[in-house]
């Protein structure tokens, strides 16, 4: 049991936990929180894949920006717990095992196809070869998903404004 | 255990390291609080702690031995895995970001084992440190709403939209020195700072000769006061207005679990700002045999500091203070001559250095709070997006020019 | 050394508890924070699979997929108050003006 073995294991069984604790709580700050943890989970499991900058992108962006907006949203409009389903005790009795089921086979046939992959050395200085790769090859991208940000905070301070 | 530390002797090292600077740590957050209260006292005229030990040393123990002993009430509505969790939340992270500071650039040897003087060198170590510290809103925004309170979800919702938006300006004010550097690696922009222009300016970020780093400076401390919800950007949780803001609710321990939250912060940025904008370890005198003397100015230092201290505490008022003080001078004294010796001399250099520049600027910190009015939540806010992210993206288009025109 | 297809494995995994999440919950920023976990989910297969073949372009891939995530989050939570104001609930069974 080598050391990143181990730490994968750990890191691994956390994501997992803190999936299934999003969909277990019923408060949606609790699975927020949840969320945030598997989100951290993830960027431990990114710098394991030496992929330093990514890591560093997902904490700063995706736990620390969008899971605060979510977190923000759920404060503003005081989102309580959630109510009694009135789903049918059939359906979630036959759904539930369906739905374990089918991540169950999910799982085994993405394990099964990945199975003859082999981690390739990571060049040095990954960096700025990201970068090179990002205002170089993709740079027509990058530059329309500028755009896309800016129509997304336009849009969504129309939709959020009051109407005075 | 032991054939676990046998297989991997830098897990053995990393705990003697991460053990030491966490004590150094907790020790200078309490002290933090020491030295505020004096300079503050002295702007405002006054003296300030005097009374519980010698000059007032003794005080934090008290605030601290206060802050165990006070009853811990939980308010009624309140979630209890949240309310818990936010000021453990800001006090663990604001701790975590001191681990990728390197004190300087020799090694010294642990157990047998040669290891820098950094915890962990991460070639982005920059980055992580604002990651680290953009997840510090999620302890304020907690325990604001956690509370049950109106006055904390509107401080704590204030605050954390105050901390979000100037970090924007803050990773952006540091892109300027990113660019003059090439790398995230802490220890290897501070070597990127190495040299001196015309033989006697040093080639710190600050004065560099492609382009002083001056704009990049003013917006990365304005910002980092900002960030740090420390005056005169502190509405959101000043004493007067909206009744201490997110932290209304919580008394003795986790109240103090926010406060050295709040001035480890502190510490870290202006760690940051002394590696970033001022050579961190690098000394200000030329590194020539001209010059040999300078490696002797640590010893100087505390000589001086132990030496004036004995003097002082020989005619001290009470009897606790004429024996505790000069014993604590002669501890200096007998530090000085420590580090005189010829195989300290070279290790102490660079964390001395580092650590003089820590102090100074914590000190304008302080000295900024005490001298400076309080800016209103929206000139805040219009400040933060209209007024310093346009400065800071200036630096960079300006960086840019000039590192290009520089090749 | 930790074999690629544990990565795919688990990416598989949290992606199935991300469809098991939006299926069965009931408040509208659940199901969008389930929506999340997917994409996550994707991020840690694309820089597995970017690990396995030895090349960059996964990792720029999930930089774009990160940014398209926030810009969906925007909106998309932008929606959620304007149906929360108008519903008067966030139970996503209450958003059924258009059933039959």
């Amino acid at each position: 049991m080598t050391a990143q073995m181990a730490i994968f294991l750990v890191l691994a069984a956390v994501a997992i936990a803190g999936a299934i604790n999003l969909i277990l709580q019923r408060h949606p700050i609790h699975s927020a929180l949840s969320l945030v943890v598997v989100m951290a989970a993830l960027a431990g499991l990114y710098l394991l894949l030496d992929a330093e900058f990514v890591a560093a992108i997902q904490i700063i962006v995706y736990a620390g920006a969008i899971m605060v907006l979510f977190i923000f949203v759920i404060m503003l409009l005081n989102a309580g717990v959630e109510e009694r389903t009135n789903m049918s005790h059939i359906a979630s009795y036959a759904g539930i095992p369906l739905a374990a089921l089918l991540l169950l086979e999910l799982a085994y046939r993405v394990a099964r196809a990945s199975a003859p992959l082999v981690a390739q050395p990571t060049p040095e200085g990954a960096t700025r070869q990201l970068s090179l790769l990002l205002f170089r090859n993709f740079a027509f991208p990058f530059e329309l998903t500028s755009i896309l940000i800016l129509i997304g905070m336009v849009g969504a301070l129309v939709l959020a404004k009051r109407d005075e | 255990m032991n054939e676990l530390f046998a297989r991997y002797p830098i897990l053995l090292v990393s705990l003697v390291k991460v053990a030491v600077l966490l004590f150094v740590l907790l020790t200078s957050l309490a002290y933090m609080v020491w030295f505020e209260r004096k300079v503050a006292a002295h702007i405002q005229s006054r003296i300030g702690p005097y009374r519980v030990g010698p000059h007032g040393l003794l005080q934090p123990a008290a605030d601290g031995l206060k802050f165990l002993m006070k009853e811990d009430p939980t308010p009624e509505g309140a979630d209890r895995f949240v309310y818990s969790l936010a000021p453990f939340l800001t006090l663990s992270l604001a701790i975590t970001t001191i681990a990728l500071i390197p004190f300087g650039p020799s090694t010294i040897r642990i157990f047998g084992q040669d290891t820098p003087l950094v915890i962990a060198n991460v070639n982005v170590g920059l980055l992580i440190i604002f990651a680290i510290t953009s997840m510090g809103v999620y302890g304020v925004a907690l325990a604001g709403w956690s509370s049950d309170n109106k006055y904390s979800l509107l401080g704590g919702l204030r605050s954390s939209a105050q901390m979000i938006s100037y970090e924007l300006s803050l990773t952006m004010s540091v892109v300027g020195v990113l660019l003059l550097a090439g790398t995230f690696n802490l220890s290897d922009i501070v070597r990127a700072q190495d040299g001196f222009s015309w033989h006697f300016l040093p080639r710190w970020n600050l004065l560099s000769p492609t382009l002083p780093q001056l704009l990049g400076f003013f917006c990365y401390f304005t910002a980092a006061v900002a960030e740090t919800n420390r005056l005169p950007f502190d509405l959101a949780e000043a004493e007067s207005e909206l009744v201490a803001g997110y932290h209304t609710e919580y008394a003795s321990f986790r109240f103090a679990m926010f406060f050295m939250g709040e001035y480890a912060a502190m510490i870290t940025v202006a760690c940051l700002a002394a590696i970033l904008f001022f050579g961190g370890w690098l000394s200000p005198f030329p590194q020539v045999p001209a010059f040999a003397w300078t490696h002797y100015l640590p010893t100087a230092f505390f000589a001086a500091a132990g030496i004036a201290l004995v003097i002082h505490g020989v005619r001290y008022i009470t009897a606790l203070g004429r024996v505790v003080l000069p014993a604590w001078g002669l501890v200096l004294c007998a530090l000085a001559f420590i580090c005189s010796r010829p195989g300290v001399i070279e290790v102490v250099q660079g964390p001395f250095w580092f650590l003089m520049k820590v102090f100074i600027v914590l000190f304008v910190y302080v000295w900024v709070r005490w001298t400076l009015p309080r800016f209103r939540y929206d000139q805040l806010m219009a400040i933060g997006w209209k007024v310093l992210l346009p400065l800071t993206l200036l630096n960079v288009v300006l960086t840019s020019l000039a590192v290009v025109a520089h090749k | 050394m930790v074999p690629i297809s544990y990565y795919s494995t688990l990416s598989a995994v949290l992606f199935g508890l991300g469809v098991i999440g939006f299926v069965f919950k009931r408040n509208i920023i659940t199901i969008f924070m389930a929506i999340e976990l997917m994409l996550n989910a994707v991020n840690l297969a694309f820089v597995a699979f970017s690990r396995a073949l030895g090349q960059l372009q996964g990792q720029v891939f999930v930089f774009f997929v990160i940014v398209v995530a926030a810009a969906e989050a925007a909106v998309g939570l932008g929606i959620v108050i304007l149906i929360a104001r108008n519903r008067q609930s966030l139970n996503v069974e209450r958003v059924n003006l258009l059933k039959l």
